[in-house]
């Protein structure tokens, strides 16, 4: 019987490492005379292996396997065919193909195609308006379309969003709301006067829509009466002419008392009520709504299941034209990816044919400002917190816009103005007339 | 095959089936299960390896292979995976290997700038919810076009650190002067164009470095360099379409969406790559104020981040720029399939005494990771109340009833507060003031309201703590 011998090709990690500089290893004047050959090439030892050189070494040896295999069909015994040369590496990374074909080198490109992803959705959101015109029956300068995307957000190339997101800002009727100091700053003159603010917001900021809470109805603060807020928001309607929101204070049977008296005494403006939630009365807000020509929003915490929930039961009631839906913005770095994944399957899901989540998105982006990287003092290499504030508030309503949000409520003027940029490019959808090469690009401009 | 399509029953159908317990589950359908998950590794079945198993392995490696290719730069411990991605949406699966940030520097800087951009990149670190967020890559570009510039440049960066490098000239005699210095560490090559893709090949082959195909604003041409590429050997590619100012960021999302896409669901050939994005190209237009360029750099790294880039260049290293930036990378590529929340129960903070706070807080794990750290780095010895909120954090918790002065009451007494402390006083979030009157009515146990955010609890607890007030 044949004893069976190993023998260990001594390459030392050195070795391997000149070896890497080489495409090519040929062995001259070497006579192979063996049974079994295991071959184990280390990836320790700095450099790790070329997975090229690898792959040639494998199929220089599956030659010799050939041919000792022949010699030995012809001296008798036997050869086992090569297992394939396993890599100790991450999973991802593929296993060494065990003979790859040595191809002859090209000489010129290979021509391609790329495919223009087919979208082909079923879904479409609804058409959403917000305000009234004199001609619509109000007294907006302006009214505003939202929804009727049948693609997701910005594949411009499938389906170019049909209507522009709205961009509102947060106007508070209570001058002790907590704010932010970069946020405070813009409008610590106005706290007291809430029409003023609103007109500031419009005028000097360029908000599209005025988004007022009501916080002065709070039973915990000042527990205003139905017909003070009523007054506030006539005051807003005078101060601005773009279309409002009108946002409640989170206390379900205050806020109905309020919707109420308002939706009884401004009657068609189309006001966007902020909002209706499963734990209200939800016949009668609903009703209200509808009586009245009115938009809701569908307030549910980032769960798919009840924002489906919710509209359905508002169906019974309201048109699906009169539905915008808010599944809740957490802010970056505190929930963002949860708000993000939410919305991303709300609009997903209803673009595939969901009928009871294909309504505009609301986001209240603002609440960016809840991370504490959004306002906190830090070391001087974050600062200044004046930069660091708003652009935390960008990201956070551009990743949203990404998902599909339609209406953004927000705070600092400079996301406010960035933001709205963002919406202006990507509308207009223009390709470059020339292309830059970001390698050679000189900072700075030129 | 999309990743969320594949059962473990089609991946056992192919293992050895012998339950020999080797790679440490109990059973090979066990160990099949979390293959599909993506929890273990193929080469942990070690009877795989075997030579009877040869198909299979291959077959199996079909299946479970990422539709995106994983590449590896750099070497040893700050070698960086791009790419290794099953799906589209985060929501279909999750996504693995966050993007690679790359800071940029060129042959014709300064030294200063130069050096200072390095040590940001290998210092800077910001601790998040436990994890320490820093940056990864080097990106040196031959701005001069000179190779004996472009050799001391990357020498110079590879003094300076050992984080991965990725080397940019399209001059092939430019590039192989810096790559022959540092080939060893695997830099990655900026790259192979339609007019130097031969030569571009040939120094990945001679140096065994992985190689980007860049064909900026011509994605037929893009895809033409990568499968010429392929036809090479080469096997390591990575795929740059360009990256367009902020103007046309319309341009940015169909490009890599249609790449990304393409890849995922036509499972097309030779855009299986990861994709590099360079939200820098934000400096190449003059503005009033560099910040504009930084601000509008942070603004497309954000949308290349959410759109499917696995490695962005950015040239800002301003902390205020930076830090949305890997909040964002890091909050996405978070595994959506793990749980939001924390268990509920009291936590001992330090070594309190029966006179020691006891503060509260709900079970969101964001929420609750926060409040802690803060506590601990304040160093304030107190039991903290984690609340079953569903796991959602103090502020919506309370607006939509997770939160309400019953579960409270209900916390307090199930974790027996009343065994650990002796007074019966309990500082509740500030933003969930307005349930301070229940809960002192349900719990029995009078109630302060603590600072809006627990960055302020040392403060508040130094100033105001007091377990017996009148």
């Amino acid at each position: 019987m044949a004893k069976e011998r190993k023998v260990t090709l001594p390459i030392s990690a050195d070795l391997l490492e000149k070896l890497a500089n080489f495409q090519e290893i040929e062995l001259q004047d070497v006579i192979i005379d063996l049974e079994e050959i295991e071959l184990s090439v280390s990836s320790s030892g700095g450099g790790g292996m070329n997975p090229v050189i690898m792959n040639r070494m494998a199929a220089e040896f599956a030659l010799i396997r050939d041919s000792a295999s022949r010699m030995s069909q012809v001296f008798g015994g036997g050869m086992p065919a090569m297992a394939p040369m396993a890599m100790p590496a991450q999973y991802a990374v593929a296993p060494v193909a065990p003979m790859a074909p040595i191809k002859a080198k090209p000489t010129s490109l290979i021509p391609a195609k790329t495919t223009i992803p087919p979208g082909d959705y079923v879904g479409e959101i609804v058409e959403v308006r917000l305000g009234a015109t004199k001609s619509e029956g109000g007294t907006r300068s302006v009214s505003y379309t939202l929804g009727g995307q049948t693609a997701p957000a910005f594949y411009n190339f499938q389906a170019p969003p049909k209507n522009k997101p709205i961009i509102a800002l947060d106007v508070f009727d209570w001058a002790k709301v907590p704010l932010s100091k970069a946020v405070k700053m813009h409008f610590r003159e106005y706290l007291q006067d809430t029409g003023e603010w609103a007109r500031v917001c419009v005028e000097k900021y360029g908000a599209e829509m005025i988004n007022l809470h009501l916080l002065t109805i709070d039973p915990l603060i000042d527990d205003a009466s139905p017909k003070s807020a009523v007054k506030i928001v006539e005051d807003v309607l005078q101060a601005v002419d773009v279309p409002i929101s009108i946002g409640g204070c989170g206390d379900p049977q205050k806020d109905l008392a309020v919707f109420t008296a308002i939706s009884e005494q401004i009657e068609g403006e189309r006001l966007l009520i902020n909002s209706v939630t499963l734990d209200m009365d939800i016949e009668k807000s609903a009703k209200l709504i509808n009586d009245h020509d009115n938009v809701v929003v569908a307030f549910t915490s980032m769960d798919v299941n009840k924002a489906r929930e919710l509209n359905r039961k508002l169906y019974d009631h309201v048109d699906k034209s009169q539905i915008v839906m808010d599944t809740t913005t957490a802010a970056l770095g505190y929930g963002l990816d949860y708000a993000f994944t939410v919305m991303e399957r709300c609009r997903l899901a209803a673009l595939k044919g969901d009928p009871e989540l294909n309504h505009p998105m609301s986001s209240g982006t603002t609440n960016a400002w809840a991370a504490r990287e959004a306002w906190m003092k830090m070391g001087p290499e974050f600062a200044p917190r004046e930069l660091r504030g708003p652009i935390w508030e960008t990201i956070t309503g551009q990743t949203l816009l990404l998902t599909g949000v339609d209406y953004f409520m927000m705070m600092h003027p400079a996301a406010v103005n960035a933001l709205k940029q963002t919406i202006d490019n990507l509308m207009k959808g223009k390709n470059p007339t020339e292309t830059t090469n970001w390698v050679t690009v000189t900072v700075g401009g030129n | 095959m999309p990743a969320k399509e594949l059962s473990p029953i089609q991946i056992y159908k192919l293992l050895p089936g012998t339950n020999c317990v080797e790679c440490g589950e109990t059973n090979c359908m066990a160990f099949a299960a979390k293959l599909v998950n993506r929890e273990a590794l193929l080469d942990e079945c070690t009877p795989l390896l075997a030579t009877e198993y040869t198909e299979a392995f291959a077959e199996l490696w079909g299946l479970l292979k990422p539709a995106v290719k994983a590449v590896e730069v750099g070497t040893g411990e700050n070698a960086l995976t791009l790419g290794g991605e099953y799906v589209l949406y985060r929501h279909d699966f999750t996504y693995f290997n966050e993007p690679a940030i790359a800071i940029d520097v060129s042959d014709d800087m300064e030294d200063e700038e130069f050096e200072t951009r390095v040590h940001v990149l290998n210092d800077f670190t910001y601790n998040y919810i436990g994890m320490d967020l820093t940056l990864d890559m080097l990106s040196i570009r031959s701005t001069s076009g000179d190779p004996v510039k472009f050799a001391e440049a990357v020498k110079k960066a590879n003094d300076l650190t050992r984080k991965p490098l990725m080397l940019c000239s399209h001059d092939p005699k430019v590039m192989e002067k810096g790559l022959e210095l540092v080939a060893d560490k695997r830099p990655l090559i900026h790259g192979a164009t339609k007019d130097n893709w031969s030569e571009m090949a040939e120094l990945a082959l001679k140096y065994g470095c992985p190689i980007v195909a860049y064909s900026p604003g011509d994605l037929d041409t893009l895809k033409s360099i990568a499968l010429t590429l392929e036809e090479y050997g080469l096997e390591d590619i990575v795929l740059d379409p360009g990256t367009q100012p902020i103007e046309h960021m319309s341009t940015n999302l169909d490009i890599f969406t249609t790449l990304r896409w393409d890849s995922i669901n036509e499972e097309e050939e030779g855009l299986g790559y990861p994709l590099l994005g360079a939200p820098m190209v934000a400096w190449g237009v003059a503005e009033e104020d560099p910040v504009l360029n930084e601000w509008n750099e942070a603004q497309l790294a954000g949308a290349l981040i959410t759109r499917f880039t696995d490695m962005i260049v950015v040239h800002g290293i301003s902390g205020w720029s930076i830090l949305p930036q890997i909040f964002l990378r890091s909050n996405l590529y978070t595994d959506p399939r793990k749980p939001v929340a924390v268990e509920a129960e009291v936590i001992t903070i330090g070594s309190p005494t029966e006179d020691s706070p006891v503060l509260m807080t709900t079970n969101f794990a964001l929420t609750y990771y926060t409040v802690a750290n803060d506590i601990e780095n304040a160093k304030v010895d107190s039991y903290l109340l984690v609340v079953d909120s569903e796991g959602m954090s103090v502020e919506s918790a309370v607006a939509g009833r997770k939160m309400t002065a019953d579960t409270v009451a209900e916390a307090i007494k199930e974790f027996k507060l009343e065994e650990k402390v002796k007074h019966r006083n309990i500082i509740i979030p500030g933003r969930s003031a307005r349930l301070s009157g229940e809960i002192q009515e349900a719990s029995g146990w009078s109630v302060s309201v603590g600072p809006l955010d627990s960055s302020g609890i040392a403060k508040y607890v130094e100033e105001k703590w007091n377990p017996y007030p009148e």
